[in-house]
């Protein structure tokens, strides 16, 4: 079952009096319990299918369809929910608040949502979370107390907060040394393979990408290669054949 | 509810990450208020000093004075007629809502003697106990007369201060008679001093004694006096001292002559009715209400002209008008324009705290915030900062005009509309000039904003 399909996606920026096509009709689709990895050089358009996969911004033209949800049709509101209640945002600079307790970051998303859970049973899921990525006992540090691949645990707590179907970490290691890189990759390896939760790694390192189950590689607003799961492997919807996969790739 | 709830605890929490940023951006607001409330406290503490002592110069009072008689065309001037009397005064307290007292006023001009010193006073007022109240006049030592006194025809009088001095060289007037028109009048009281009138004339030369008294003892003598058709059936005042030397001046009337010969009827009507209102802005309701009153006791027919005046202080108080009025617009001017001053620097703040954390709205917007939350976000902050600055900004006030009060000595008054207001004005400072960063900030574009440097 896919949780991302892609139609034929056209972005056109106009910058000036010229038009620049920076995605050229991009087609693909990733399905629930993946792990895919997005490759491309800078200028290759990866950052601007990124932002519609993450419905930041909206396609030109062309289809795009997050859980069954045409999101190439909707409000900026509309998108927000989305993404409020169906993506979780990683970033290569961890964006958390400053002067703010990671139990408080990891909370922030749940402000925006309208799920009814009270504050009690918030901040229980929100310390699991914390526990989960292995920072129970940190969760009244402020960012500025924790080193940087800590930070990046307490912003994957974060984007899990609100249970959502996709996680896009756009370059989540890029501001890491390759030790603490290890770390942070291996939380979402286990994330995918024990929770099942569909993972979208954006970035330009190939050892980055090679935790991922499948590579979409993208060039000159198209892609070249990757584009769909190959049709064998998933006979069976689910998360089955990831392990093997992915322990296969790993050392 | 619950989702303002929510924002407001954001807001907050914004708040307190930069304690140093809030601090800085509230205290604008917080001079703006305490510059509002002071001014506004210490000007309605002068405010009313003036309005006070611009009362006590009359203000606030009306005269009533009867009409002109005319006969046979012939007229013989403003309060000549005989239609008022003392129950028109008591009526006129009594039914006039918009009236605080009214007192009846017979006036007189004669020789006091006490002793080898006399003297003719500027002012013998002959009225009742509201005449103190009316012209806020109190007495010094002794007592004022009262009532009983007006009841009983009593021979009491209150002597103002320049009087006292003409006729007591050595002071100690209290208890001591004096003779007005060779009627004896015990001396009760003394009047505090009030000094010369807008006219230049000395209010303090003044004897104050019951109408009754000074219409029915003492004028009437005098009245009888005046009149030429009795003055044969009178005796002058060198009779009254000499009985034995008496001299007829005029052949002696017969019986059938005197008889034939009306007695001077001695009219119980007073000169004029001294009305209190309670403040400036109440005299036309109280003017319209006395006329109605009197042209009904008077039995006055709807064509009928009124048979009295009402006089006002006019001058007086429209010179308080302004006064009040010029002090009120000023005040509001420098309320507004500090307030603006601090207005301006929460937009400041505000503007260049939306640029500061443009990467966190980006993330806020990512994660899920509508531009809505963003907009209300940001505003709530800062009417939270307004109303924070608000609440200090009265204390700082109240605690300036106190320390105005108390060492300068500057009266103050405690104005509760004041606070209210500037609560009120601070939180509607918050909203607006919150609004345009708070619009600046939900306008981003969270893929911009996420990647702001």
């Amino acid at each position: 079952m896919n949780l991302i399909t892609v139609e034929n996606i056209v972005k056109t920026y106009h910058l000036g009096s010229s038009d620049v096509q920076v995605l050229k009709g991009v087609s693909m689709a990733i399905q629930t319990g993946e792990m895919v990895a997005l490759m491309g050089a800078s200028g290759s358009g990866k950052t601007t299918l990124m932002n519609i996969l993450g419905c930041l911004d909206r396609p030109t033209s062309g289809r795009y369809i997050l859980d069954g949800e045409e999101i190439s049709r909707m409000s900026a509101n509309q998108r927000a929910s989305v993404r409020n209640t169906k993506i979780g945002f990683v970033f290569q600079n961890f964006n958390l608040l400053a002067r703010t307790t990671a139990l408080d970051n990891v909370l922030l998303p749940t402000t925006y949502a309208e799920n009814g859970l009270t504050t009690k049973a918030l901040h229980e899921r929100a310390k699991a979370l914390l526990d989960r990525v292995g920072l129970g006992d940190r969760m009244h540090h402020e960012p500025s107390q924790l080193s940087g691949g800590q930070q990046q645990r307490v912003a994957i707590a974060r984007s899990l907060v609100n249970n959502p179907r996709l996680v896009l970490a756009d370059e989540p290691t890029g501001n890491l040394d390759s030790h603490t890189s290890e770390d942070v990759l291996q939380s979402f390896e286990k994330l995918n393979r024990e929770e099942g939760i569909t993972i979208l790694l954006v970035t330009h390192d190939p050892t980055v990408a090679s935790h991922a189950q499948r590579i979409i590689h993208i060039r000159d607003g198209l892609i070249e290669a990757g584009a769909f799961a190959a049709p064998p492997a998933t006979t069976a919807v689910g998360a089955a054949p990831a392990p093997d996969a992915t322990t296969g790739k790993k050392r | 509810m619950l989702k303002l709830a929510t924002t407001l605890k954001t807001a907050l929490r914004a708040l307190r990450r930069n304690p140093m940023r809030s601090a800085l951006t509230t205290l604008g607001i917080i001079i703006g208020i305490a510059a509002v409330i002071s001014m506004v406290q210490i000007g309605e503490g002068s405010s009313a000093a003036i309005k006070q002592t611009i009362e006590n110069m009359g203000a606030n009072t009306l005269i009533v004075f009867p009409g002109q008689a005319v006969s046979a065309g012939v007229s013989f001037g403003g309060g000549s007629a005989v239609t008022l009397t003392s129950q028109d005064a008591a009526a006129v307290a009594r039914d006039c809502p918009s009236v605080l007292a009214a007192a009846p006023q017979v006036n007189g001009r004669m020789q006091l003697v006490r002793g080898s010193q006399n003297w003719v006073p500027q002012f013998i007022a002959g009225t009742s106990p509201a005449y103190f109240t009316i012209r806020d006049w109190p007495v010094v030592e002794g007592r004022a007369f009262n009532n009983s006194d007006v009841l009983g025809v009593n021979q009491v009088c209150d002597l103002g201060q320049t009087v006292v001095k003409e006729l007591f060289p050595s002071g100690k007037p209290i208890g001591k008679t004096i003779l007005v028109q060779n009627v004896p009048l015990k001396v009760i009281g003394v009047l505090a001093k009030k000094g010369a009138n807008m006219m230049g004339m000395d209010q303090d030369d003044i004897l104050v004694l019951p109408w009754t008294t000074l219409k029915f003892r003492i004028s009437a003598n005098a009245l009888q006096n005046q009149n030429q058709s009795t003055a044969a059936a009178s005796t002058t005042t060198t009779d009254q001292l000499y009985p034995e030397t008496a001299q007829n001046l005029y052949p002696v009337p017969s019986t059938t002559e005197q008889t034939d010969t009306p007695q001077p009827v001695s009219f119980p009507n007073i000169n004029s009715i001294l009305v209190a209102v309670p403040s400036t802005s109440q005299i036309p309701q109280a003017i319209a209400e006395i006329t109605a009153l009197l042209r009904q006791r008077h039995h006055l027919q709807p064509g009928q002209p009124d048979d009295f005046n009402i006089r006002n202080m006019a001058e007086i108080s429209s010179a308080l008008g302004s006064t009040s009025r010029m002090m009120t617009n000023l005040l509001t001017g420098v309320a507004l324009i500090s307030l603006l001053v601090g207005g301006v620097g929460i937009m400041n703040i505000m503007l260049v705290s939306v640029t500061e954390r443009t990467r966190e709205i980006g993330l806020r917007m990512a994660v899920g915030a509508k531009p809505r939350d963003i907009l209300s976000q940001f505003i709530l902050e800062a009417i939270v900062l307004c109303l924070f600055g608000g609440a200090l900004g009265i204390l700082t006030g109240q605690a300036l005009s106190s320390g105005v009060q108390h060492l300068l000595h500057w009266p103050i008054e405690l104005s509760m509309p004041a606070m209210i207001a500037s609560v009120a004005v601070s939180a509607a400072v918050g909203l607006i000039f919150g609004y345009y960063p708070a619009w600046k900030a939900s306008r981003l574009d969270p893929i911009d904003a996420l990647r702001y440097e």
